[in-house]
């Protein structure tokens, strides 16, 4: 999934200070699992901003809708019933759903109240970690299902680099060294001989040095 | 702010501070009517959400009260209120309405003086914090 934090509450709340009314927007997929921006944290936040506004005297209308997903636009035109009596939109989903929002409501300014940051999994109920940075040339079929770009501080190819220790990668005893977790996995797997192939250098164009992606299914397009 | 009645809203699981509540009836002790109780399942049925709308709503402090640790009826829902407690202090905090508002207690059925006690602390507490600061807003709105 994308995962998200929600910002400070004084960004946010600089965000809305100027307006009246807001349409606050959380997203029922990525976010609602990390617990950053789904029904529950709409709640919290509209409770949290209107809080502290009357605090400063003032009132702060707050639609409160949470929609199946941002990042579709059929999903995104059900805001249309509510656009006209909002100010500013605050959107509580990933950027893509913010700037699904931004583009099709051009009238109203968008913000965000997350953060996103990055593509994880759950390690446990309240942990999410790392575990892929959409290179777009998946080399998991090669390093035993774990992924040395996304998991290796270095993003070292050929790994470890002489700083890996019991297992711990250099930058914190906190951080496991992910080419040990690969070799311990092609170990368990009797596949040690992989781990002598040379990776080559990767081409980074199916990444982001490409530019921005696009994915066109013909098949599908309309 | 000397006749300052402050309002608690005490969020009490069904299997320990509600029948506490009860048993301090029975014992005939005392405590404030500041505090509106409402019961719960369990301790881990209250959300951070419910927290912030109870003091959004005008009340002055908020507390959880679960049973005690390890005798939760549902396993851990009293871990769990005592960690939506500490988050929605934080956010309290960050927004200046003081995180100091909300606490999490713990006791048994049977504790009835604890109960008691614990009722009456928790209002002087917030009655010397003083009001909750949305009330002034609150009470313009009502106006209106
Ligand atoms: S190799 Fe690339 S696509 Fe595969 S998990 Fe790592 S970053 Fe993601
Ligand atoms: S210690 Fe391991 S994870 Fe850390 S930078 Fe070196 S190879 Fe990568």
């Amino acid at each position: 999934m994308i995962t998200a934090e929600r910002k400070p509450m004084e960004e946010i709340l600089e965000f809305v200070r100027p307006y009246s009314r807001i349409l606050l927007v959380g997203c029922n997929e990525c976010v609602t699992v990390c617990a950053a921006g789904g029904r529950k944290e709409v709640g919290i936040l509209s409770a949290g901003l209107q809080m502290a506004l009357m605090k400063e005297g003032k009132t702060l209308d707050v639609k409160e809708v949470t929609l199946e997903r941002q990042c579709d636009p059929e999903y995104v035109e059900e805001l249309v019933t509510y656009i006209d009596q909002a100010d500013i939109i605050l959107s509580m989903a990933c950027g893509c759903g913010v700037q699904e929002i931004a583009r099709r409501y051009k009238e109203k300014p968008v913000y965000p109240a997350l953060n996103t940051k990055f593509m994880g999994a759950s390690e446990r109920q309240g942990i999410w970690a790392e575990r892929c940075q959409g290179c777009g040339d998946c080399l998991l079929g090669i390093t035993g299902g774990i992924c040395p770009i996304a998991r290796c501080s270095k993003r070292i190819m050929n790994g470890p680099c002489g700083g890996s220790t019991q297992g711990k990668c250099e930058i914190s005893s906190d951080v496991d060294c992910v080419w040990q977790l690969i070799w311990d996995r092609l170990k368990a797997l009797g596949m040690e001989n992989r781990y002598e192939d040379i990776m080559a250098a990767k081409d980074w164009r199916s990444s982001r040095d490409g530019g921005p992606r696009k994915i066109i299914r013909e098949d599908l397009a309309e | 702010m000397g006749d300052f009645e402050p309002v608690i809203v005490a969020f009490c699981c069904h299997y320990c501070a509600y029948t506490a509540a009860d048993m301090a009836g029975s014992m005939r002790l005392n405590y404030p009517s500041n505090v509106n109780i409402v019961r719960v399942p369990c301790s881990g049925k209250i959300d951070v959400k419910h927290i912030l709308r109870a003091l959004q709503n005008g009340a002055d402090g908020v507390y959880v009260a679960g049973c005690l640790e390890g005798d939760c009826h549902f396993k851990n829902g009293n871990v769990k209120a005592a960690r939506r407690v500490a988050y929605a202090k934080k956010l309290l905090d960050e927004i200046g309405i003081g995180g100091d508002r909300v606490e999490m207690v713990t006791m048994s059925a049977g504790m009835g003086e604890r109960f008691a006690r614990t009722a009456t602390d928790i209002t002087e507490k917030i009655r010397a914090l003083g009001p909750n600061p949305v009330k002034n807003a609150l009470a313009k709105k009502r106006q209106s």
